[in-house]
């Protein structure tokens, strides 16, 4: 379903007053993928986003979309959808003026007949599963429903790219994930090339079918949610991936080994000497003392969804989190020993 | 559990709060010496008048002329004010020039100025031999003690009201509606017809009913550049003064609920304007 | 297709939600004009006209007698009204903001009506309550008291044009504040009346001010309601803008200017002192500055 390049972005650098927010930053986007920007809040994920849609303009670099030099195509004719984190609707029209907005706007000579714009729009609102709401107004509905709105109003243009930016940051838990499960469901069916903005690693791993991890205006990496979860380029990336224990480790002939014990975890060639070693709460395991890597004692312990989260206390002040299958209690104060089972390493 | 459970309408909602009697009860005395009691007396004289009485001070030929001198020529300087009270409230919201705060505080010069110094400097400005009377005058156009000079006048007064209506609701347009709209391909004057304008609407027409109440009650800025030319230039407020002074106070009663009364409509619609515009965005 | 765009100054990239840079600059020259021409030419008229015979005629026009007299009762007038307007304002603003009653609506909309009065209007309908031919005026001659054509009236006739001031600027801004700081005072022990001095009064300090200066200049400044009322007998029931007015009258322009001036000047500070709190504490009384 994904195949040639759809859009590529080119040694784009972009300043703000004096603050660099990309740097050189180089990305291509396959068409009819579903591509996550994930980075924390500042990395340059929402300014590339912009920069796409033609809302910002770089200070270099290119933006091309096909064949076509996109760079300094006005807004108006890259035909971008684009959904705003606040939706963005216009208050004094309904549902249907405001989905029927883009098409209206076009010069009469390319502008579809008025029976036809309707017929669109009763399918835009069959498809966001909103059909009846089209002489609605937008401060009458939800916040999910006016998310569909924006998005239905985006697809309206025909785009050749769907741009979303923290699509569902503005709404709860609940509605958050049944959109997400929806999002998806309408790319499949309609495969459209789609990026979209996020902060959230679950939902980045959750919906798109390659994520590119950003941070501080560069591209740390890009690739399907498998490949960044279990090949991570950076400490970076596997930080921002999820819950990390930092360990002190030595790397030898591909070997690691924490406090002197042996490790499963395979050093990179090359890589020699003194190294941190990152593992996930589940890589860590109760051992005995004489296998552990790791000794303290239980500070607290906590379930949540199935699973018992342990907060231990290492020598020198460091608490680590364990994950571990639901057992029994751990009281606080029982000194305990960890063993690693998985993780990754990289320099210091 | 002696209590009703039906909620009891009261006058006031319990709060800890001290201070209600007093500060309520002074208010009211106050509203009433000062501002009821007074409006009553105009009321009672006017109701002694009777509506035929009120209709036949309205349709002497001088008073007739002067109201729609009055409104007349208000009308149209509101229109004006709104138009460039718009133009101004955008620029000064939208962009960044150099002295763009001075620009700002000079908007509200009619607020602050004396109406009867403005009126001497407009009458001096306007004469045929002013510095802008001596210009118009080669274009035919004879500015002071004409109607001209009365809508002069009224624009000068109205204009700040025209601008500072509309300027908090430019401030408050949120720009990603805006570039929502370039988004979907429209150009940037379909983005501001279709887009930016609709909501501010209610906003235009509140600062153009406000303008036009202030136009038709204005007196000490327009007497002096007006010439009070009975039937051609003479104003509602002036008529009032004269009848005063000939000691005609039913006459004066009269013109005044007339003008009264017109201001109660313009307040009414703009209440009007405000709760329908509150219903359909969500804001005045 | 493609069709270059402007990239604006280096730096600062072209904005998709303004207007082209010619567009700006024509809407900003045309505004700036029409200000230009409607309201600084005819500030700056007000002071060539007063210095057109030089600095010995200006200040001629305040050795008269009346000048003072007029300047005097201005002050007065304005040393009365501006008070009861503040503690009005205060008193109406405490027990519309912070209470819950019914016909609150119609009390705000009450105060504000003064607002909607045409000032000639306001003079008259005191001429129809004081006068010799109004409510009480028999009364009121009959004990020798006089109101209309005196100064008792044109402080009335002040105070109505400049009631609803202070206390529309404040009812807004207290009604943002809502009650939770007074409420917290009252539980650490505090009076209502502490409360409202050191609780109440220094977060509404700012919007007081502000409302005071432009009660002020309405004032001092009133012009069609105290020329009803005031009955212009010089040196005594005149204040500076119907001085004003008679100089003017009599043509002598350079003395009316020059009195004006004195008012224009008035003006100007106040607008300065205006913007100035406005720049500096716009958050303050931002509430109540929707339209005056």
């Amino acid at each position: 379903m994904t195949g040639s390049t759809a859009i590529r972005v080119e040694n784009l650098s972009k300043t703000f007053d004096t603050a660099a927010v990309l740097h050189d930053f180089t990305l291509d986007v396959r068409a009819g993928e579903l591509l996550a920007l994930l980075g924390p809040s500042g990395s340059g994920k929402t300014t590339l986003l912009r920069i796409i849609a033609g809302l910002d303009f770089p200070d270099a670099g290119r933006i091309v979309f096909g064949a076509e030099d996109a760079t300094k195509l006005p807004v108006q004719q890259r035909a971008v959808g684009f959904v705003f984190q606040h939706y963005a609707l216009f208050k004094h029209m309904s549902v249907a003026d405001n989905i029927a907005y883009g098409l209206n706007a076009r010069k009469r000579s390319e502008r579809p007949a008025k029976a036809e714009i309707t017929r669109r729009v009763g399918d835009l609102l069959d498809l966001i599963k909103l059909s009846g709401f089209a002489d609605r107004y937008p401060s009458q509905l939800s916040g999910g429903q006016r998310q569909r709105i924006a998005l239905a109003r985006a697809l309206a243009v025909e785009p050749r790219v769907l741009l979303l930016d923290e699509p569902f940051g503005a709404l709860d838990a609940q509605v958050r994930k049944d959109l997400r499960r929806w999002l998806r469901e309408i790319h499949d069916r309609t495969g459209q090339t789609t990026i979209f903005v996020t902060h959230d690693q679950d939902e980045a791993l959750e919906l798109s079918d390659r994520v590119a991890v950003l941070d501080k205006g560069r591209l740390e990496q890009v690739g399907t949610p498998d490949e960044v979860q279990e090949a991570p380029v950076s400490a970076t990336v596997l930080k921002f991936l999820g819950d990390t224990i930092e360990v002190e480790a030595i790397a030898q002939a591909g070997e690691v080994r924490v406090d002197g014990q042996l490790t499963p975890v395979v050093a990179p060639a090359g890589l020699v000497g003194p190294v941190k070693l990152y593992a996930r709460p589940w890589q860590l395991q109760f051992a005995e003392a004489d296998r552990a890597h790791l000794h303290g004692t239980v500070r607290s312990s906590y379930r949540t969804q199935g699973r018992q989260r342990i907060e231990v206390d290492r020598p020198g002040g460091k608490t680590v989190v364990v994950e571990a299958s639901d057992t029994a209690r751990l009281a606080a104060g029982l000194p305990v020993g960890l063993r690693i089972v998985g993780g990754h390493v990289f320099p210091n | 559990m002696a209590q009703s459970l039906r909620p009891r309408r009261r006058f006031r909602q319990p709060s800890v709060i001290p201070g209600f009697g007093l500060t309520l009860g002074y208010t009211l005395t106050c509203l009433g010496v000062i501002v009821l009691l007074p409006l009553a007396a105009l009321v009672t004289r006017a109701s002694g008048l009777g509506l035929s009485g009120i209709w036949d001070v309205a349709t002497d030929p001088r008073v007739a002329s002067a109201l729609r001198v009055s409104f007349g020529v208000s009308l149209l300087a509101a229109l004006t004010a709104s138009v460039f009270g718009f133009l101004i409230a955008w620029v000064l919201t939208r962009y960044t020039f150099p002295g763009r705060k001075i620009v700002d505080a000079v908007v509200d010069l009619p607020f602050a100025l004396p109406t009867a110094v403005a009126g001497i400097a407009l009458a001096s400005l306007y004469a045929p031999n002013g510095l802008v009377g001596a210009q118009l005058a080669k274009f035919g156009i004879e500015a002071a003690y004409t109607p001209v000079g009365i809508y002069i006048a009224m624009v000068f007064i109205g204009l700040p009201f025209a601008v500072r209506t509309v300027q908090p609701l430019i401030v408050e347009i949120d720009r990603e509606i805006e570039e929502a709209s370039a988004t979907l391909g429209a150009t940037r004057l379909h983005t501001l017809v279709r887009v930016v304008l609709p909501p501010l609407i209610p906003a235009v027409l509140t600062g153009f009913a406000l303008a036009f109440a202030r136009g038709v009650g204005e007196y000490g800025s327009i007497i002096f550049i007006a010439g009070n030319l009975p039937y051609v230039s003479e104003i509602a407020p002036l008529l009032i003064v004269i009848k005063l002074s000939e000691f005609d106070y039913g006459g004066a009663c009269a013109i005044a609920t007339i003008m009264l009364g017109i201001s109660f409509v313009t307040l009414l619609a703009i209440n009007l304007i405000q709760a329908w515009s509150r219903r359909r965005f969500g804001y005045v | 297709m493609s069709k270059a765009i402007p990239h604006g100054d280096i730096g600062r990239p072209a904005s998709v939600v303004t207007e082209g840079s010619r567009v700006r600059w024509l809407l900003i020259g045309t505004a700036i004009a029409f200000l230009a021409l409607f309201l600084v030419l005819p500030l700056v008229t007000v002071f060539v006209q007063a210095f057109a015979k030089g600095w010995e005629a200006y200040l001629a026009a305040f050795t008269e007698q009346d000048a003072h007299a007029a300047i005097r009762l201005t002050l007065i007038v304005a040393a009365i009204a501006v008070p009861f307007n503040v503690v009005f304002g205060i008193m109406a603003s405490w027990a519309i903001a912070k209470f819950e009653f019914a016909g609150k609506n119609l009390l705000v909309t009450l105060i504000d009506l003064p607002f909607s009065v045409s000032p000639v209007v306001s003079g008259l309908i005191y001429v129809l309550v004081f006068g010799a031919q109004g409510l009480i005026g028999p009364w009121l001659i009959e004990h020798d008291i006089q109101i209309i054509f005196a100064v008792p009236g044109i402080v009335l006739a002040t105070i109505f044009v400049t009631f609803p001031f202070v206390a529309r600027q404040l009812i807004p801004l207290m009604q943002e504040q809502g009650t939770a700081e007074e409420e917290a005072a009252l539980t650490l022990g505090a009076s209502g009346w502490h409360a409202f001095r050191t609780v109440t009064l220094p977060n509404i300090r700012w919007g007081l001010l502000y409302s005071v200066l432009l009660c002020n200049a309405r004032a001092m400044g009133e012009f069609g309601a105290v020329s009803v009322v005031s009955g212009h007998i010089r040196g005594l029931t005149n204040t500076l803008p119907l001085h004003v007015e008679i100089l003017y009258n009599e043509y002598n322009f350079v003395a009316s200017f020059a009195v004006a001036s004195l008012l224009a000047g008035l003006a100007l500070v106040t607008l300065a002192v205006k913007s100035g709190l406005e720049w500096r504490y716009s958050a303050d009384i931002a509430a109540g500055a929707r339209g005056h």
